[in-house]
């Protein structure tokens, strides 16, 4: 049986976790001490060799990006922090920072020393107020323990970070468009190659990674790397944030080895809430193709849950039960992603704009047959032929969707109209005594 | 997101304001200390336009200009930024910005429902402010608080777990001037223009306030905690004695 592995919210019970005291108490800032005693190139090494890969949802290689700096450019080397986390579904890296903000430093600090970079930023989305206040505080209250700025613990290591607020715009999570975004531009993808590792921020070698990535090298420096592979697959090394959202009787943050099963996380949850069963669910977020309960077995790592067909992404688990509508769904997700394009590519632009009209006649029970088959043809268009990861994201709802309960599509003209009752999906819906919500009063 | 979607303050709302020479001299300070931590100083816009938005409540003409003067850049160029990007209002708004998020997840666990009765209550469209100007009624996307379904934001800070009735008291306390506290954030609200200050980056001191975590954040911790589960200790690993003794190092 697969247990909980509490690492990065071991301390989050504390009521001063977030403060640089309460951090330090337990054990906070030690694996730097440790890091600055190191060759950086041997923190690279370390992380190569505990395998972490990037948690912000494509699973690359975290050492290995950091490996392919270019040892003879002269220019300065920059460490951005990817904190934009706008997928929906997705919920992890917010309350990380807000509980806990410090190992996200303590994570900064190791991994500029280690790629030799003296200026880090940290881009975070712009609607999360009270996490920019505890970021922001906790990089001056890191300046003035000495753990940030001019030489580092007498090391002689200097670093600058920057809390940078983003301003709504979900693109600016694709680490080129927050390139771009962070430059003062408007947040629009640009051709790879050259990969940020090159030309990245100012044309400089830059490394853009997950918060969760980051805030898991401390672990790694303080523990070991066989510590890190002791938990996890062998080609998904280590543990991460399963969080589960919706119809799911205890939602939350389960920090758990990779390849666990939604099985033993339900289990833990306390189960789909009561009286109501699975129907369907996101492994990695709105972009990764749903499943359904004849997946809850699949072990919930890189490999396994793409060789079901989907990707593990950002380990948000959405879940649905038989009350949902799966239409009203993707047509939802589908207007996300429209509203979001980054309008750079025809694709993209043009084949969500259509997807949302087509999807809100099937939903109406106004769609045909031809309806259907008319979403398979556009996400035909986009999938590969978009300029980024956004647009190839968009198909997986719809495509999935279609895959798993396309009988749904059908009910929906059949009966000319919703075959579901929208107000049984509710929070409160299996609440005695509440006619509109009041039970939360 | 781009210019064909409504960030939801009309565009025809915009006014034409001027900023005055105290104005201007005063944000001119404000401003050098930002550009001052980039290495670029085109890397400023973006905090900025949160400082001109901290000034007026929106983004006018006359704050975009400020921002192409301070960065020596043209206006079309600060436009194209201000516009692509939701977060900065096009016209005047409400002290505070009730945004119901919307997207599927909080949808289906009855942001619907409480997006349609905020706007029955308030008698409000998408994007529109009451008339004591206290309130902007907008929804929005995902804002990664999915475990608190269904999520509403106001200035950018989590009311979790809402509901039809205790959205609706919400926007009564906020139109009746009574303090209201977020679920998670600080412990009261400010108004949206104290907000946009803090996004540009000047701090205003209430780090401290606030949980530090709650209800599902702790969901997992508590359970490994009742449980005794805890990770792998780095001296004693698993698989081989050896291992373990080298994992400690
Ligand atoms: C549309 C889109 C949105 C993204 N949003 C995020 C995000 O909010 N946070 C994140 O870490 N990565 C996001 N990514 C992935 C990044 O492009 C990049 O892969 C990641 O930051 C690399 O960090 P990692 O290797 O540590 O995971 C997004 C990608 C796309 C295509
Ligand atoms: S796929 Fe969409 S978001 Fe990505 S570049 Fe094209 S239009 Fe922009
Ligand atoms: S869907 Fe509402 S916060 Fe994620």
């Amino acid at each position: 049986m697969t247990t909980l592995t509490p690492i990065l919210s071991k301390n989050w019970d504390r009521p001063d976790s977030f403060t640089i005291d309460g951090y330090q108490a337990t054990g906070g800032y030690d694996a730097l001490r440790k890091a600055l005693t190191m060759e950086p190139d041997g923190i690279v090494d370390m992380v190569k060799e505990a395998g972490l890969r990037g948690r912000g949802g494509a699973g690359f290689p975290t050492g290995m990006k950091w490996g392919f700096l270019p040892k003879d450019n002269p220019n300065p080397r920059y460490l951005v922090v990817n904190a934009d986390e706008s997928e929906p579904g997705t919920c992890k890296d917010i309350p990380l920072m807000l509980a806990n903000p410090h190992v996200l430093l303590e994570g900064v600090s190791i991994a500029s020393y280690a790629i030799k970079s003296n200026q880090a930023f940290i881009y975070v989305r712009g609607e999360v107020l009270h996490v920019i206040r505890r970021l922001r505080q906790a990089v001056a209250d890191a300046y003035e323990a000495g753990l940030l700025g001019k030489d580092i613990l007498g090391s002689g290591f200097d670093l600058d970070v920057v809390v940078h607020a983003g301003a709504g715009a979900y693109i600016c999570g694709e680490e080129t468009a927050l390139l771009d975004s962070l430059e003062g531009y408007r947040g629009q993808p640009r051709l790879k190659p050259p990969f940020p590792a090159v030309a990245g921020l100012y044309a400089s070698p830059t490394v853009v990674n997950n918060v969760e990535s980051i805030a898991s090298v401390p672990g790694i420096v303080a523990n070991g790397a066989e510590w890190f592979t002791a938990m996890g697959t062998e080609k998904s090394a280590g543990f991460g944030f399963f969080s589960l959202s919706g119809h799911v009787t205890n939602p939350g943050q389960y920090e758990a080895p990779l390849g666990i099963t939604l099985r033993e996380l339900l289990d833990m949850a306390g189960g789909i809430r009561a009286g109501h069963e699975l129907k369907f669910w996101t492994p990695g977020g709105s972009s990764t193709p749903i499943f359904t309960a004849e997946h809850l077995d699949t072990p919930l790592d890189f490999e396994s849950v793409g060789a079901a067909g989907s990707m593990l992404g950002t380990r948000a688990l959405q879940i649905f039960d038989e009350t949902t509508c799966v239409v009203r769904a993707v047509g939802r997700w589908i207007a996300f992603y429209a509203h979001e394009s980054c309008g750079k590519c025809t694709p993209c632009r043009e084949g969500n704009y259509w997807m949302v009209q087509v999807l809100d006649r099937l939903e109406r029970g106004e769609g045909t047959e031809a309806d259907i088959d008319k979403l398979l043809d556009i996400c035909d268009n986009l999938l590969g032929r978009s300029f980024c990861a956004l647009g190839d994201g968009a198909t997986s709802p719809v495509m999935s969707s279609i895959k798993y309960f396309r009988q749904e599509y059908v009910d929906h003209f059949e009966k000319g109209g919703c075959p579901f009752d929208h107000s049984r999906s509710t929070l409160w819906a299996d609440r005695p005594n509440t006619t509109e919500g009041g039970g939360n009063k | 997101m781009s210019e064909n979607h409504d960030n939801g303050t009309a565009e025809t709302e915009r006014t034409t304001s001027v900023f005055t020479d105290e104005v201007v001299a005063r944000l001119a300070q404000d401003a050098k200390e930002i550009i001052g931590r980039y290495p670029k100083p085109r890397s400023a816009l973006l905090p900025l336009l949160h400082l001109v938005q901290a000034e007026e409540g929106y983004v006018s003409a006359a704050g975009m200009e400020f921002c192409a003067d301070q960065l020596d850049i043209t206006l079309a160029e600060v436009k194209a930024v201000a516009t692509f990007y939701t977060m900065y209002r096009r016209g005047p708004g409400g002290d505070y910005q009730v945004g119901v998020c919307t997207n599927t997840l909080c949808a289906v666990m009855g942001g619907d429902e409480i997006f349609a009765s905020l706007k029955e209550h308030l008698d409000l469209a998408n994007g529109e402010t009451t008339q004591d100007g206290k309130v902007t009624l907008e929804h929005v996307e995902c804002n990664a608080a999915c475990d608190f379904a269904p999520v509403v934001m106001v200035n950018w800070e989590f009311f979790d777990n809402q509901t039809p009735a205790s959205a609706k008291q919400m926007v009564d306390d906020l139109r009746l001037g009574k303090d209201v506290a977020p679920t998670r954030g600080a412990s009261s609200l400010c108004t949206w223009k104290q907000a946009s200050r803090v996004l540009a980056g000047f701090d205003d001191g209430r780090a401290g306030e606030g949980v530090q975590a709650t209800g599902p954040s702790l969901a997992g911790l508590k359970l490994a905690r009742e449980r005794g589960w805890r990770a792998p200790d780095p001296a004693n690993l698993p698989s081989s004695d050896e291992q373990g003794e080298e994992g400690a190092k």
